[in-house]
């Protein structure tokens, strides 16, 4: 498959650019954010977001998607990515959306579907229990009861949890943690008997949960695929969350770096555009290198997603895509900030924001160091 | 079967007739590099009827056009011959100057006697080119150069001297950048000129390097006779033909690094020379740290460099995209070698028979060059702050 987007792909691009640029600007981001909304997203914008078919982008027609596969939301979210808009997109659209339509029932597909694809119904992932992202590390104990199973534990750091209406939860049926066989998932209503979140403030301004399970009772149509076997399916639901995540930091990156050189095209010292300086000039030169690769291996992993390339493939490209990817826009986030001077350090100016999501979407579902270690062990060193 | 698809079979079965055996070992090295010309001497019989073959049928140059030696193929059938070809590990046939970069300035600028004249001999490797374009005092600053042509008549006079010539002393025609106005502006007053390297007061000086092998040559002309017939473009133009051919220099330059040592990818070279542990981890945290680093910065310029190709037609130039490309693929290969000299460890600093007596100390000696020669790293930054940045004063 060429590495370059198609026509219909080229049209969402600006049909997003064009929306976010009107309704999204990175000043509504800030607005957002100094009204403290516990939320993280505006539920107007969403709801416009939803009436443009970003909703369902990734879901079939025939469940009122638009069906514009991975390579559609990552162009989605890369547009976001550049006015850093916040939403439940990656959650709900993304991981949500191909949670149920890879892997649920055709008697969850049918609930569920239409719901996520108006984006009426919010969906979120909870999987990680710990300081960092380790899926097989799962703790969360799900043990039989009556005719379903109840469930008791924590999930840290749940994206959207604060808003979510269903919980795909990764939970330890049997094992020990670090094993991959024993995980199952569940679909679990936020509005559950004994399941209570508490919303933590985070550096990017976004909605994040702590989610507790105290004798959370769900019945045994609550298994989203098979018991005990949730660990490949997780690692495809993280794949593509993990693939549109890099999309969006490719948004960062090049937003942060677009503002960084007109910064120093414009601001003078010594009576010349500091960008004149060739220490600035070979800096941004090189960022620009980065960050052309960055939009390759996001495109190759978004297309090997869409190929239905085998988990082997898939998690090799996925892994070159997060890792390279998070790298190059904390790289151009940093750059950012230091060539801004002493305005890069004043909450003011936009670069600050832009650091800040990186951040979090860097270390989300696996940082770079997680990511080169799972390449290099399937490269076979 | 679509077009293409049946473009694949018949070529798939032309190469299983006519790629002879000892053509198909993948080797891709300098030793295998067959570069044609007057005076090449080849390796053996498969080697000189694979170069035959292929140039018969224009497929030396795929995309060129089928009336200058050409095979007249489309991008994509281009795309499917150089798959069939790693498929079956066929050698690429022909190295020369003349397809990589001249070519390419010729089919643009030059006129049509020109093309019918020298494009044909370079796809059946019937001539070999070598670029004279550095100078003792034009290397980076490559408009300041002073070989000068005086102007007689129908032909120049052309006396100077060249430096970084690379194998002049093997090659039987130059491309060669002279200054023929020396009041206009540097880059006003320099003519793209052709001549043969047998023409009499050219001599050739090979360079040692530190890698101990002499791919470049000084090169002196004391008044060469050069006919205007040999003049491409028009006389002081000749700045627009040598930017135009350098971007696909850079273009190939960075097509090179692709990724892989030899072959293989250097973690699993790492893996196999130094072994590993319980985990199959490399038995050494810190420098399995930079060989992952390596290895991933690798494969994300392959993507760059796949992602470039299908953006861009057939011959088209990728203008400051290839000093990107130059830039990235030079470092990253700098940094491999580097890696491998480490992973090497005392091995590899000794010349035995073993390790083809020091070859990969002598290719990582080599690499140093990759980052100065066609356009030092800092000059393809200050081109890409330039035209892909538009920064100011750049």
């Amino acid at each position: 498959m060429a590495l370059v987007l198609n026509e219909d792909q080229e049209m969402l691009r600006e049909a997003a650019a064009g929306f976010l640029g009107e309704h999204a600007p990175v000043a509504a981001f800030r607005a957002l954010r100094d009204s403290a909304d516990k939320r993280g997203f505006s539920p107007e914008l969403w709801a416009s977001m939803a009436e443009m078919g970003w909703a369902g982008i990734a879901v079939r027609e025939a469940h009122g998607g638009a069906d514009f596969g991975l390579v559609g939301a990552g162009i989605v979210a890369e547009e976001m990515g550049k006015t850093l808009t916040a939403s439940p997109f990656l959650s709900s659209s993304v991981l949500g959306a191909v949670a149920l339509t890879r892997f649920g029932s055709a008697n969850q597909q049918a609930a569920h579907l239409p719901g996520l694809a108006s984006g009426a119904h919010l969906f979120a992932l909870a999987v990680d229990e710990g300081r960092k992202h380790r899926p097989a590390q799962t703790a969360l104990n799900a043990k039989r009861h009556g005719n379903g199973f109840q469930l008791n534990g924590t999930k840290a750091f749940v994206v959207d949890g604060p808003t979510a209406d269903q919980f795909i939860v990764a939970t330890r049926t049997s094992g020990a943690p670090g094993d991959e066989h024993g995980i199952t998932l569940f679909l679990v209503p936020a509005d559950a008997a004994g399941l209570s979140r508490e919303t933590r403030e985070t550096v990017d301004s976004r909605g994040v949960a702590e989610l507790l399970f105290d004798a959370v009772d769900v019945t045994a149509d609550a298994v989203l695929g098979e018991i005990d076997q949730g660990y490949a399916p997780l690692e495809t639901i993280l794949n593509a969350g993990r693939a549109v995540l890099a999309a969006e930091m490719v948004g960062h990156a090049s937003a942060a770096f677009e503002m960084t050189v007109a910064y120093i095209s414009e601001r003078k010292q010594f009576g010349v555009p500091v960008g004149s300086f060739q220490a600035l000039q070979h800096r941004a030169a090189h960022l620009l290198t980065e960050i052309e690769m960055a939009k390759a291996v996001t495109l190759a992993a978004l297309q090997a997603f869409d190929a239905g390339e085998d988990e082997h493939t898939l998690s090799r490209v996925v892994s070159i895509a997060k890792a390279k990817v998070g790298q190059v826009a904390l790289l151009a986030a940093q750059e950012g900030i230091q060539m801004h001077g002493g305005m890069g350090m004043t909450d003011a100016f936009d670069i600050g924001l832009y650091i800040k999501r990186v951040r979090v979407a860097s270390e989300l579902f696996g940082d770079a160091s997680f990511h080169g270690n799972r390449l290099a062990e399937t490269l076979g060193f | 079967m679509s077009e293409l698809e049946g473009f694949r079979a018949e070529t798939r079965a032309w190469l299983e007739e006519n790629c002879p055996a000892d053509m198909r070992d993948g080797a891709h090295d300098d030793a295998s590099a067959c570069w044609g010309g007057r005076r090449w001497e080849f390796a053996s019989e498969g080697q000189k009827l694979w170069l035959e073959r292929m140039g018969a049928k224009g497929w030396t140059v795929p995309t060129w056009p089928k009336e200058y030696g050409g095979g007249g193929l489309s991008k994509a059938e281009a795309k499917v011959l150089q798959e069939e070809m790693d498929a079956i590990g066929a050698r690429k046939p022909h190295d020369n100057f003349g397809i990589t970069m001249l070519g390419p300035a010729l089919l643009k600028f030059g006129s049509e006697a020109q093309k019918l004249e020298h494009l044909p001999k370079v796809a059946r490797g019937e001539i070999r080119w070598c670029q004279g374009y550095s100078e003792p005092g034009a290397g980076s600053d490559l408009a300041s150069l002073r070989t000068r042509a005086d102007s007689h008549d129908d032909h120049y006079i052309v006396n100077g001297q060249k430096i970084w010539t690379s194998y002049a002393d093997r090659a039987d025609w130059i491309f060669c950048l002279v200054r023929t106005d020396f009041e206009a502006a540097k880059h006003k007053g320099i003519s793209f000129v052709l001549f043969d390297m047998e023409t009499e007061g050219v001599t050739t000086k090979p360079i040692k390097l530190i890698s101990g092998s002499s791919p470049f040559c000084e090169t002196f002309f004391d008044n060469v006779r050069v006919e205007k017939a040999n003049l491409v473009h028009a006389e002081n133009k000749g700045w627009d033909v040598a930017k135009y051919l350098l971007t696909h220099e850079r273009e190939m330059i960075g097509n090179l690094f692709g990724g892989m040592t030899g072959g293989r990818a250097l973690g699993e070279i790492a893996a196999h020379e130094l072994g590993t542990d319980d985990r199959g981890h490399v038995d050494d945290p810190l420098l399995r740290s930079k060989l992952v680093q390596a290895e991933l910065d690798s494969l994300a310029f392959s993507g760059l460099l796949q992602s470039v190709g299908d953006g861009t037609k057939a011959g088209e130039s990728l203008g400051a995209m290839s000093s990107v490309l130059k830039y990235y693929g030079t470092e990253l290969n700098k940094r491999r070698h580097e890696l491998m000299m480490e992973v090497g460890g005392h091995d590899e600093l000794q010349m035995t028979d073993a390790n083809r007596d020091g070859q990969r100390a002598k290719d990582w000696l080599r690499t140093k060059g990759n980052s100065i020669e066609g356009g030092t790293s800092e000059v393809q930054l200050q081109i890409i702050a330039k035209h892909m940045l538009q920064m100011p004063g750049a």
